[in-house]
């Protein structure tokens, strides 16, 4: 099962490298990860999901609060929340098909952001589901090169990063 | 520079003032003479003993076993590269076995980090796995809080060694001394009490249960909850089993104590928690070596787990009652809500198996000395107070096995990492923070020496730690499963090439004793207990085919264990 996990950690150097060294070496499998600073510039968000039951999960948030750098995980799976992915596309496009990518960036609300006389970039943004859905649709054409930033996350309800550390 | 600067050096060591830090065990080079050099007044004057060990392990080492024999945090010094590299396999024992010390090491100048200058290495990312936490110092003003941090760290919550790597210029720079205290770290929080209601449903437990047995660990004895541990025992009268890490944590001559369980534990133990109904584990980790296949692993049991660390809860075993929480202090909630209960029919059972699955080994002769009568002899002459470090091994389980402790603290051993050499430089730390005590370490002939260049130390600081060396000229315990497993095939075991252990004492200024006869045991444990000034080496000649038993086969279950020789080996 996928789970989504949020670790706000203190912003410093090293602070990666501890938290993949510990999926690293206890075996867990991270699918997406994502990295960045937060209204507090002491802060910073990783948002991370793992594939695995129940057990791995509670492993992972556990090992993960060990770390000292760790001020508080977050386990999203009962909370509501609302996600974002983005995803930049290059796909293969000449003057004849042009117009049926852009029909299709239409339906999903993609964006082309550069045009080339061989290809097109598109980004697309949305939540895994939708992106999954995108890429699936485009690639009936060409697709040269993509790239997904990985999800990131923010819960509905709470305010702000303070709480109980998991 | 005048000398009256102050500098980042100086700020460490008034840190270690404070912290009440009196011996630090350490080995200069040139990434640390800045910090040596500052330290060259409080060695001279006596507010500092620095122990100069003949490699940075045996420093690693010493100050893990002066920081479990006291309970202070232990220090450690290395310069950068080599000096912080010998440090990673006492860094990786003191983790793996959650003890509290701060190792500091050199590191080369800010500007030449990353350039792989002369004698650097990556000595954070080296040791970020194997140490609680790991500091790089960019500022001197930076020093004291981290210095301060870190051994706050370390004694804190699940203790552990902290490092802090200080670049040369680092240590040199001048700064301005800023007390600012103890300022909290927030991704940082030991737990205290546990969760009332958890606590409240254990002893709820504890009171209906008809089959129960406490399985302690280490966090009891880190903790200081020995004294509660004894209470509850003997309040809901439920015999007590324990890790290698929990030796000593109950008191093994108590009518109560039923020993250590798993691969080389009692028998009686091993039945008892195998066949228990309700598991309180205190402070312990369910380790491989005391439970086999977990699968397997006492299918009956409910089980209660307290313990320090969170991430322990539910890792190998799932607990019907998790309780996060310093041990002494959820013993504290728990002992009065326990109710006083009887012996009953578990409890004849326990006795039953004591009775009928004891100790055993063979006392002909004929077949030379046996290692075990070795042990229990020990025990007798020291009348089970002294203070036992151990290699690893099969000497480490003869020691385990047949070496009653009666206090925390008592016991020193590599559990978690299984580190052979730990005994002896551990015996040094200990033996300096406990002038007082008989230190004694047990050895196997191959073990003594991955840190025998110690003795030097020994010598210099006139210690009298006695190392009773269980000879078999052979890596025993990985024989022993040749022996067993391997039709024998004793590929690379054998040790040729020993050296004479009395004239390498005596090369070393130490004194040493050969035995070779079962009647000159005895006397010759006693006589190395008159030696007051040195230490002493005894080199005990036993066979070399003794194995330990009992023996459960690494990953099997209790069923497939082995009490004692099979027909034919």
């Amino acid at each position: 099962m996928k789970h989504t996990i949020s670790a706000m950690v203190e912003n410093k150097p090293g602070v990666l490298a501890r938290m993949s060294g510990l999926f690293a070496r206890r075996g867990f499998n991270i699918d997406s990860l994502a990295v960045s600073t937060t209204e507090d510039p002491r802060i910073s968000r990783t948002t991370i999901t793992v594939n695995g039951d129940e057990y791995t999960l509670e492993q992972i948030c556990n090992q993960l609060a060990k770390l000292i750098d760790v001020i508080q995980v977050i386990d999203h799976t009962t909370h509501s929340y609302v996600e974002r992915e983005l995803c930049l596309c290059k796909v293969a496009s000449t003057r004849e098909n042009r117009n049926d990518v852009l029909q299709l960036c239409q339906i999903f609300r993609a964006d082309i952001i550069s045009v080339a006389p061989t290809n097109l970039i598109i980004q697309v943004t949305g939540d895994e589901g939708k992106i999954d859905a995108f890429v699936r649709a485009i690639g009936d054409f060409d697709i040269l090169e993509m790239v997904r930033t990985g999800k990131i996350l923010l819960d509905r309800d709470t305010n702000g990063t303070q709480g109980e550390k998991a | 520079m005048t000398q009256t600067t102050f500098t980042g050096a100086d700020g460490l060591l008034r840190v270690f003032e404070q912290e009440d830090v009196n011996v630090v065990f350490g080995f200069p080079g040139g990434a640390v003479i800045p910090i040596y050099d500052k330290l060259y007044h409080k060695i001279q004057d006596g507010s500092i003993l620095h122990v100069l060990p003949r490699h940075e392990q045996g420093g690693a080492h010493a100050a893990d076993g002066y920081a479990r024999s006291t309970g202070k945090v232990g220090v450690v010094m290395a310069t950068s590269g080599p000096g912080a590299m010998n440090l990673v396999t006492g860094l990786a024992t003191a983790y793996m076995d959650s003890v509290p010390m701060v190792a500091i090491t050199g590191q080369v100048k800010t500007h030449a980090i990353g350039k792989d200058a002369f004698q650097e290495a990556d000595t954070i990312g080296v040791t970020m796995p194997i140490t609680k936490h790991n500091y790089l110092l960019k500022n001197a003003c930076d020093l004291p809080d981290v210095v301060r941090e870190a051994f706050y760290i370390a004694r804190s919550g699940r203790p552990g060694p902290v490092l802090i790597d200080v670049p040369f210029d680092v240590s040199a720079a001048p700064c301005t001394w800023h007390d600012r205290g103890f300022s909290p770290i927030p991704g940082y929080d030991p737990p205290g009490p546990g969760d009332p209601e958890l606590v409240r449903k254990a002893a709820e437990m504890i009171n209906a249960a008809e089959k129960p047995i406490l399985y302690i660990g280490g966090g009891v004895i880190s903790s200081g909850a020995s004294d509660l541990l004894r209470e509850l025992a003997h309040k809901a009268n439920i015999c007590v089993v324990h890790t290698t890490m929990g030796k000593g944590a109950f008191p093994e001559t108590d009518p109560l104590s039923m020993g250590m369980p798993g691969m080389h534990g009692m028998a009686y133990a091993s039945h008892a928690l195998q066949h228990a109904g309700l598991i309180i584990c205190i402070g312990a980790r369910f380790d491989d070596r005391v439970t086999g296949d977990p699968s397997k692993f006492a299918p009956e049991a409910k089980v209660i787990h307290i313990d320090v660390d969170r991430a322990e809860i539910n890792k190998v075993r799932r607990a019907d009652v998790g309780i996060h929480g310093d041990a002494k202090k959820v013993l504290e909630q728990l002992v009065p809500q326990v109710n006083p209960r009887q012996p009953g029919q578990w409890e004849a059972h326990l006795d039953e198996w004591r009775r009928t699955h004891p100790l055993s080994y063979n006392t002909d002769p004929e077949d030379g000395i046996a290692p075990q009568y070795i042990v229990e002899t020990l025990g007798e002459v020291t009348g089970n107070e002294a203070i036992v470090t151990t290699e690893v091994g099969q000497n480490q389980m003869w020691a385990c096995q047949y070496y009653k402790c009666i206090r925390p603290r008592q016991f020193l051993t590599s559990s978690g990492l299984g580190t052979m050499g730990y005994g002896f430089p551990a015996a040094i730390g200990a033996q300096l923070g406990n002038p007082d005590k008989v230190v004694v370490d047990i050895a196997g002939d191959g073990s003594i020496q991955m840190c025998i260049q110690e003795l030097a130390t020994a010598v210099v600081h006139k210690l009298p730690v006695k190392i009773v060396i269980l000879n078999n000229s052979c890596l025993g315990m990985v024989r022993q499963w040749q022996d067993l497993f391997y039709e024998k095939r004793y590929s690379a075991t054998l040790l040729t090439g020993n050296p004479d252990f009395v004239k390498l004492a005596e090369a070393y200024g130490a004194v040493g004793f050969r035995v070779e006869r079962k009647e000159d045991v005895r006397a010759t444990l006693e006589k190395s207990l008159e030696i007051t000034d040195r230490p002493t080496i005894m080199d005990f000649r036993v066979p070399g085919e003794e194995n330990v038993y009992p023996m459960i086969p690494a990953g099997k279950t209790f069923d497939d264990m082995m009490e004692t020789a099979p027909v034919g080996v």
